[in-house]
C-alpha cells in the first residue's frame, strides 16, 4: 500500500535519512525502531509531507506522494499522529475529534464518532471537558481518536506510549491492536521494543538514518544483536 | 447568535442591549454621539477579533486595514467621483486584498507571534508615510469628501437615522462572526490558534486558513474604516493610519473576549464609556483615555483572561448539556 524507495531527507543542509526504502501492506502493523535522534519522526514526517524529501521516491496506493500537500495526503488515507500529544487543550473532546473528520470521511463523522467512544470508552465520559484537562494517557487517546476520525487506511503512531505508565502502555498496546484488527495499517514508531514487537507483524530497525534490519517480527525478537542493542540482553 | 452560558453572559449581553436601544430614549445628542463612535469602533474590534480572537494572530496594525478602506472609497469618491456606495465595496475589497497580501507574505516565511504583530505594525507605518507623502492620496493635508446629505452618499443628516444605519452594520459584523464561529472556517481557525502542528497534521491548510483570515480581517476593518471615512467627511494619514487605531483595533476584544461574537462588541462599548467618563471627569486632558485604556489593558489581562464574556460566563453557569459533536 506505501511504497518507499532510496528516501533521502533532512533539514537544511544536514541529511537525516540516508536512503531509506520500505514498503507496508494494507492492514499490517509495522514497528519502526531505533535509539533517539536516529530519524524516525523525520520518517514520518516525509510521509506526511511536513518534509520534503531531497531524493526517492513514495507512493500511496499507487499515487505519488512527493509534492503533495500534508492535506492532501489526509485526504489519500493516511492520518499521521504525531509525537507529543498534539491535542488542542482549550477545546472539548468532541470538539478535538470532529475536527479530525473534516479532510476525510466528513459523511460518515457521526458513525466514526461512535466507532472510537466504543474503542476508548474513557473519551466518552469526557466529550465536554477541555482536553487539556485529560491526563497524559488520555490524551494520547485523543490524540489517536482525533486521527481515526479520518478512516484512514493507514495511521501513523509516533511514540504513542511515550510518558505513559507501565499500566497505561499495556492498554494503549492493546489499543493498538484493537484498531488494527478493523482492517487500519499502522506504522508503529516505538522504543517499547519488545511490546511493539509483540504486536507488529513486521519491523524495521533504523540507525543514524538507515535501516539496519528488517524483517517479521518473530524473527527479529530473538534476533542475538538486536536483542544486545535495544536490550542490553 | 450565539450560545449562551450563564446568566451572566446573559445579563452582560441584556445591559449591552439595553443600552445601545436606550440611546434612542435618551435623546442627549452627547451620548448618541459618542456611541456613534464606539459603534465603528466595535466593527473594527469585530475585524480584530477574526484573526486575533478566532485565530490567535495578533495583530498591533489593524490599522493598515481601516486605513487602506478609508483612503481607497475617500480617493475614489474625492478623486473619481465615484458614488459612496460602491467606494464603499472598493474599500471593503481593497483592505481584504491588502489583509490578504500581507498574510500571504508574513505566513508564507512562518512569522509567528509576536514578530507577526511587529511585522503588522511595520505595513501599518509605512502606509501612513506613504499616505502622508503622495499626492493621490492628499499628502500631509488629507482627504475632504463634500458634504452632500442623502442615502445614496451615505452620509446621514438625521442621527438618529445615522445612529441605526450602524447599529445595523454591526448586527450584521457580529452575525457574520457567529457565522465564522460556527463553520469550518472557524473551527480550523481555532485549530491553528490551539496548536498549529497539530492543525496540519489533521490535513488542515493552516497557511491557507491564516491567509483568508486576514482577508476576512481585512474586509470588516476596511468596512470600518469607510464608515469613519462617511461620518466625517474627512481622513488624513495619521487618523487612518496612526497606531491609536491598531490599538483601539485589539484592546475591545481582549477586555470584552476574544474569539467571541459578543466580546469584541462589549469590550468596545465599555471602553469608550470608562474612557468618556474619565475625560468628563478630569476635563479632557489629552491622551487620558489611552493611559487608562492600558491600566484597563492590564487589569484586564490579569484578572480575565478571557474578557467580560469569559468572567461572565462563571456566573451561574447554565446546566451542560450533552452535546456530542460541538
Ligand atoms: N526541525 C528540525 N530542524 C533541524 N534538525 C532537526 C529537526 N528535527 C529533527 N532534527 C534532527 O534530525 C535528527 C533526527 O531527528 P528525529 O526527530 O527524526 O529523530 P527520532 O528518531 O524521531 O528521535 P526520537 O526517538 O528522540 O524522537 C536529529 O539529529 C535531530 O536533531
Ligand atoms: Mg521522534
Amino acid at each position: 500500500m506505501l511504497e518507499i524507495s532510496g528516501v533521502r531527507a533532512g533539514y537544511g543542509s544536514m541529511t537525516v535519512l540516508q536512503g531509506v526504502d520500505m514498503s507496508i501492506k494494507a492492514g499490517e502493523i509495522v514497528a519502526l525502531l531505533g535509539s533517539n535522534g536516529v530519524g524516525k519522526t523525520t520518517l514520518n514526517n516525509v510521509i506526511s509531507g511536513f518534509i520534503r524529501p531531497n531524493a526517492g521516491t513514495l507512493t500511496f496506493k499507487g499515487v505519488p506522494l512527493t509534492g503533495k500537500k500534508p492535506a492532501d495526503i489526509v485526504a489519500l488515507g493516511i492520518a499521521h499522529v504525531p509525537e507529543g500529544r498534539k491535542i488542542f487543550p482549550n477545546l472539548s473532546v468532541a470538539e478535538n475529534l470532529s475536527l479530525g473528520a473534516f479532510r476525510r470521511a466528513g459523511a460518515n463523522r457521526k458513525q466514526n464518532f461512535e466507532r472510537i467512544c466504543a474503542i476508548f470508552p474513557k473519551l466518552r465520559q469526557r466529550l465536554n471537558q477541555s482536553a487539556g484537562t485529560l491526563s497524559g494517557g488520555e490524551q494520547q487517546m485523543l490524540a489517536i481518536g482525533r486521527g481515526l476520525m479520518s478512516e484512514p487506511e493507514l495511521l501513523i503512531l509516533d511514540e504513542p506510549s511515550l510518558g505513559l505508565s507501565p499500566i497505561m502502555v499495556e492498554e494503549m498496546f492493546n489499543l493498538i491492536t484493537k484498531i488494527n484488527a478493523e482492517g487500519v495499517a499502522i506504522l508503529l514508531v516505538e522504543q517499547n521494543v519488545m511490546q511493539s514487537l509483540a504486536v507488529a507483524g513486521r519491523a524495521y530497525v533504523i540507525e543514524q538514518g538507515r535501516f539496519v534490519m528488517e524483517g517479521a517480527a518473530a524473527d527479529l525478537i530473538s534476533d542475538k544483536q538486536l536483542r544486545q542493542a535495544y536490550l542490553g540482553m | 447568535m450565539m450560545k449562551l452560558n450563564s446568566t451572566g453572559q446573559l445579563v452582560l449581553i441584556l445591559v449591552a442591549v439595553a443600552y445601545l436601544l436606550g440611546v434612542y430614549f435618551i435623546s442627549s445628542p452627547v451620548w448618541m454621539g459618542f456611541t456613534i463612535n464606539a459603534l465603528i469602533v466595535a466593527v473594527l474590534a469585530l475585524s480584530w477579533n477574526v484573526t486575533g480572537g478566532f485565530g490567535g494572530l495578533s495583530s498591533f496594525g489593524h490599522a493598515v486595514l481601516y486605513g487602506t478602506g478609508a483612503y481607497t472609497s475617500a480617493i475614489l469618491q474625492v478623486t473619481y467621483g465615484v458614488n459612496a456606495w460602491v467606494a464603499l465595496v472598493a474599500g471593503i475589497a481593497m483592505a481584504a486584498a491588502v489583509g490578504g497580501f500581507i498574510g500571504a507574505l508574513a505566513f508564507r516565511y512562518g512569522v509567528k507571534g509576536s514578530y507577526f504583530a511587529l511585522v503588522t505594525l511595520a505595513f501599518a507605518e509605512v502606509f501612513r508615510i506613504c499616505a502622508a507623502s503622495f499626492d493621490f492620496t492628499g499628502g500631509g493635508s488629507g482627504l475632504q469628501l463634500k458634504l452632500a446629505p442623502g442615502i445614496s452618499n451615505i452620509q446621514f443628516a438625521d442621527r438618529t437615522v445615522l445612529y441605526t444605519f450602524l447599529l445595523a452594520i454591526v448586527v450584521l459584523v457580529m452575525l457574520l462572526t457567529a457565522w465564522i464561529k460556527y463553520s469550518r472556517f472557524g473551527a480550523y481557525l481555532v485549530a491553528v490558534r490551539e496548536n498549529e502542528d497539530a492543525a496540519r497534521a489533521l490535513g488542515i491548510d493552516t497557511y491557507r486558513i491564516k491567509v483568508l483570515a486576514m482577508a476576512v480581517s481585512g474586509a470588516f476593518g476596511g468596512l470600518a474604516g469607510v464608515l469613519y471615512l462617511q461620518l466625517w467627511l474627512f481622513i488624513d494619514s495619521s487618523i487612518a493610519y496612526g497606531s491609536s487605531v491598531s490599538i483601539e483595533a485589539l484592546i475591545g476584544p481582549i477586555i470584552g473576549g476574544a474569539g467571541t461574537v459578543w466580546g469584541p462588541v462589549l469590550g468596545t462599548l465599555g471602553l469608550h464609556l470608562i474612557g468618556e467618563g474619565a475625560k468628563t471627569l478630569l476635563s479632557n486632558a489629552p491622551g487620558l483615555n489611552f493611559v487608562l485604556y492600558a491600566v484597563v489593558l492590564i487589569c484586564a489581562l490579569r484578572f480575565m483572561p478571557n474578557g467580560l464574556v469569559g468572567l461572565a460566563g462563571r456566573i451561574g453557569p447554565f446546566a451542560k448539556k450533552e452535546s456530542k459533536d460541538a
